[in-house]
């Protein structure tokens, strides 16, 4: 791998304007596969999801999966497309052991699902992204590659191919050109990734795991000098598959490209792969060759034609989305944008509404979320849906917390002990003993031991300087091993000295 | 008039992964021609009336549930290469060509 030159982002963004492009695919979460009825599961043992339909025996024909149309349209209707009322798949051909058939189920110039576009938020703005169209299609097999000293096809003596996901239905989602992000580019990209992928769970139709490639995205990048009006020759980086890398892919490649461009040389159309370990893209497959596919009707399948009235009826029924339902929460929750944007990019929300929806106050169930939880999940380098704690539990912890059996500080060793698998919170509560100390009689008898200790201290309170209380009621929660209320230690304590506030 | 030229069956050839000598690229040039011919006569008779279509029913919409049906076992999948390994189809070198 030739290391490349690269301008930094900044004097790249001075001299250039980005145009990009991203195409998004997304398995769907069908039961069975697109044109036959093998299972869809990932992680099967290799070519056991397979039959004479996926593996392209003779004679074999595929039948479409009624799901996968409508979830397709679905799609198309959430992110504002119009919906073909008339169209068909189309053969893809090209010659690569991906797919046994030597070609792919896909759709031509006849999409589903068309016109349409996804409102994002970078930045406080939001960025109107256009949908050129909405597809279709088959995904095609796993190869891997073997010899070679890098595992990837390049320099690989042969490789071996499970067909487990040939076949699984995969929309194709397609922006038309989206110029002007400037130097937000990169975020934007990220911005559109994210808000997809939360569509299309709201939507139920894919489970969008992008570390099992549900949803994966190729990146379309040109630059074009300040000034200029035509747009430059893009490069297609392949196969990004998570969002941070969507972002890093755009970054990275402006600066290669920018670099390119000040030196004098040309961008190439060209398939790019990006390296996750680096964050570049090096040079794949030429475009102009690879581009012959020879499309033709799919003489195999009949047309789509779907039913305007079942169209409608899908559109009226379909869920909240994510654009609406923050705006909704954020006004039921009363939090600013900040907070709520803050909440989007730590993928709480539907966490914060969980524990709400739960009967913990909103700002209750904002405030462990994004703090001593997000705190837990970034020291274990998890997302926060992934810690071992329920909104039921959080909910549980803030009722104990209003209902005055813990303190914020025992609170949080609840959660510790939830996390750490000591059961529920209640559980946690009894084990490690962590009632707040209610009773006045156990309570009195630590401040007397406390001021008896502390002789120095109680005397400068006595005297009128009230803030040495502090330092007491510090060696009441000490003594009681954080479970004492504070606040009702501090008026005891304030009483036997014989002062007021 | 010869519509289909040397080169494009050369093209066609390169992307069909077949080695053709270049007698054959003549032979085949001449009957991809009449072949395209015939096919070409279909837009004599085709009048605005006539929709075009791709398929020899008239049909739309033929969907399948979606449910489940059996795969073949691994065993029988496998049962037709010419090359097996760690239980997947052992093809070769794809990018060798390239390279």
């Amino acid at each position: 791998m030739s290391t490349e030159t690269l301008m930094p982002y900044d004097e790249a963004l001075e001299r250039f304007e980005p145009v990009l492009g991203l195409e998004t695919h997304v398995e769907l979460g069908t039961a069975s596969k697109m044109f036959c009825g093998c299972p869809t599961t990932f992680g099967a043992p290799p070519n056991t999801h397979v039959c004479p339909v996926c593996l392209a025996l003779p004679g074999a024909l595929p039948t479409a999966n009624a799901a996968a149309i409508e979830s397709t349209i679905r799609i198309g209707l959430a992110l504002n497309c119009s919906i073909a009322e008339w169209c068909r798949f189309a053969r893809k051909n090209y010659f690569y052991p991906d797919m046994p058939k030597n070609y792919q189920i896909s759709q031509y110039d006849e999409p589903l699902c068309s016109d349409g576009y996804l409102d994002v938020e970078v930045d406080g703005k939001t960025v109107r992204i256009e949908i050129e169209r909405v597809h279709l299609e088959e995904d095609t097999g796993k190869s891997t590659h073997v010899g070679g000293a890098t595992g990837r096809i390049h320099g690989a003596d042969y490789s071996i191919v499970d067909y487990n996901r040939a076949g699984i239905p995969l929309v194709e989602i397609v922006t038309k050109p989206i110029p002007g992000t400037d130097r937000l580019a990169p975020e934007v990209a990220r911005a559109y990734g994210t808000e997809l992928r939360e569509v299309m769970r709201g939507l139920g139709v894919s489970d969008v795991r992008m570390e099992e490639g549900s949803m994966r995205f190729d990146v379309n990048v040109s630059l074009m000098p300040r000034g200029s009006s035509e747009w430059g020759t893009r490069t297609e980086t392949k196969n990004v598959n998570s969002l941070r890398s969507v972002e890093r892919s755009v970054r990275g490649e402006i600066e290669r490209q920018a670099a390119i461009l000040a030196g004098g040389g040309r961008i190439f159309q060209e398939t790019r792969h990006f390296h996750e370990n680096t964050g570049t893209t090096t040079s794949g497959r030429s475009k102009e060759e690879a581009q012959d596919y020879r499309y033709f009707p799919e003489p195999d399948l009949v047309p789509i034609a779907p039913d305007t009235a079942w169209v409608a009826s899908l559109k009226a029924a379909l869920p909240e989305l994510p654009s609406a339902r923050r705006k909704r929460l954020q006004q039921e929750w009363g939090v600013s944008d900040l907070d709520m944007a803050a909440m989007h990019n730590a993928d709480a929300i539907g966490l914060v509404e969980a524990t709400v929806a739960a009967g913990a106050p909103p700002a209750d169930a904002r405030k462990w979320w994004m703090g001593e939880l997000a705190r837990r999940a970034n020291e274990a380098g998890v997302p926060l849906s992934e810690l071992l704690i329920t909104p039921d539990q959080i909910a549980r912890v803030c009722a104990m917390v209003a209902g005055g059996a813990l303190n914020d500080k025992l609170a949080r060793q609840v959660l510790e002990g939830v996390l750490n698998g000591e059961g529920s919170p209640d559980e946690v509560v009894a084990a490690r003993g962590l009632q707040i100390v209610n009773d006045e009689g156990e309570l009195t008898a630590i401040i007397d031991q406390v001021l008896a200790d502390n002789a120095a201290a109680a005397d400068k309170v006595r005297s009128g300087k009230i803030a040495a209380v502090g330092a007491l009621v510090g060696g009441v929660m000490k003594a009681s091993r954080g479970k004492a209320d504070a606040g009702r230690a501090r008026e005891l304590l304030l009483e036997k000295l014989g002062v007021s506030e | 008039m010869s519509a289909i030229t040397r080169d494009e069956v050369a093209h066609l050839a390169r992307l069909s992964r077949l080695a053709l000598a270049d007698e054959e690229l003549d032979h085949f040039a001449a009957q991809l021609d009449v072949i395209i011919g015939a096919v070409a006569r279909v837009a004599e008779v085709a009048a605005d009336d006539i929709p075009p279509s791709s398929h020899a029913l008239p049909l739309t919409n033929v969907y399948r549930p979606d449910e489940v049906r059996p795969s073949l076992t691994p065993d029988q999948a496998l049962s037709g290469a010419p090359a097996v390994e760690d239980g997947r189809f052992r093809v070769p070198r794809i990018l060798g060509e390239e390279a």
